[in-house]
């Protein structure tokens, strides 16, 4: 079972759940760092000897002597990465290409070819012998967060566990939906704010258009009465968990602990949260 | 002389678009006889990136020997650079007026993009 935790807004506590309920269920449970652009899980998960591959993509390039400016190239490229530019030619914009290969295939006379450029980078460690944590990296200056992303998810597992946890990149654009895309079940993260509540509708609507079963978790809650509660209860979402507004979490937090390390009760709550989830998704236990 | 100028309207008295690459139209005149010509430009308005480089290629290969803009980013600079293709810094005003400040000069060529591009 895949389960992608996102959130929409950015700060609501993805990390915070996802490193504790992989730290909870490490026996069972792999995570995958897919906030590209900023990883942060291994902040909390440190140690581990570390093994790193290179991502790459392949970006056209145009053989002048060949190319007779036809222009199919860049009518096919859906990412405008090509161009012509009248009797200089034509012109690529690596920096806007998706690496979709299409430009190659559709040139008639052969005249473009492929250069691979660094897009970034996955690494992967295994903290204490037991819980495995991959971490995306994206090339700074790199456009292509999604190809990163795949590249993290895909990643041969070290070890052989039955959930892969994605902590997913904020915001509901490309990076969001290339993770949840590939999980079974997508965890939301939102705190009780009206900016939060805001966020969390944009991407459930998202959710919903890749027709993805959900369900909500509240960070800094202050109980069943608050703000995200008594949206989620009037809007029929389930609530998981929620996480208390505490001083000691958040002290916990800055110092690099995780939830398990601020509440004793929370390994266990986490451990039967995983075992429902999965219930729910495949109709049976975690193998 | 034929001008391009990026337009949110269909005839000489619209306005020109403060956005080059997203600019729904172009119209393109004969500033000799003020005949017009209108090129659709939907698909790069709604281009998720990159319309500034398409927009480029569009006026580039309309007839016209020149553009006149109020903006012009770095990518879509850079093909005209390439091209050899004179932008000319305009105003926002009527294409009718403009085409009178052409007339009398007035619309200086621009040596370097103006923005810093759009991300996405």
């Amino acid at each position: 079972m895949k389960i992608a935790v996102a959130s929409g807004k950015g700060g609501t506590g993805k990390t915070t759940f996802s490193v504790a309920l992989a730290l909870a269920n490490r026996d069972r449970a792999r995570l995958v760092d897919c906030d590209v652009e900023e990883p942060n899980a291994h902040l909390f998960l440190r140690g581990g000897e570390s093994t790193t591959a290179s991502v790459w993509a392949s970006v056209p390039v145009v053989d002048a002597s060949r190319c007779d400016s036809c222009g199919r190239c860049a009518s096919f490229c859906q990412y405008n990465a090509l161009a012509l530019a009248g009797s200089a030619g034509l012109m690529v914009f690596p920096e806007l290409c998706h690496d979709c290969g299409g430009c190659i295939l559709v040139c008639p006379s052969k005249a473009l070819s492929e250069r691979k450029v660094l897009r970034g980078t996955v690494e992967t460690r295994v903290i204490d012998g037991t819980l495995e944590l991959v971490t995306g990296r994206l090339e700074v200056g790199s456009p292509s967060a999604p190809t990163v992303i795949r590249a993290a998810i895909e990643n041969p597992p070290a070890l052989q566990r039955g959930v892969t946890i994605f902590d997913a990149p904020p915001g509901t654009a490309c990076s969001f939906a290339s993770c949840v895309h590939q999980a079974d079940h997508c965890v939301l993260v939102t705190d009780p704010t009206p900016f939060g509540l805001h966020d969390l509708e944009l991407a459930i609507e998202a959710i919903q258009a890749m027709t993805k079963p959900f369900s909500v978790v509240i960070n800094r809650s202050s109980g069943d009465d608050d703000l995200a509660s008594r949206h989620c209860r009037r809007r029929g979402i389930p609530v998981l968990l929620r996480i208390p507004e505490r001083r000691e979490i958040a002290e916990c937090y800055s110092n690099g602990g995780s939830l398990l390390d601020a509440d004793s009760s929370m390994g266990e709550r986490l451990r039967t949260l995983l075992d429902d989830l999965h219930f729910q998704v495949s109709g049976g236990p975690i193998q | 002389m034929k001008l391009a100028f990026p337009v949110v309207g269909t005839d000489l008295s619209s306005p020109l678009d403060g956005r080059f690459g997203r600019a729904p139209r172009f119209l393109i005149v004969e500033t000799d006889s003020n005949a017009f010509t209108v090129l659709e430009n939907a698909r790069n308005t709604d281009a998720s990136q990159g319309a500034g480089i398409q927009s480029a290629q569009v006026v580039i290969g309309s007839g016209a020997a020149a553009l006149v803009t109020s903006h012009c980013g770095p990518k879509a600079f850079k093909v005209f650079q390439s091209a050899k293709f004179p932008v000319l810094q305009s105003p926002i005003a009527p294409v009718s007026e403009l085409i009178e400040q052409f007339k009398a000069g007035s619309l200086k060529e621009m040596t370097a993009p103006d923005n810093a591009g759009h991300a996405g």
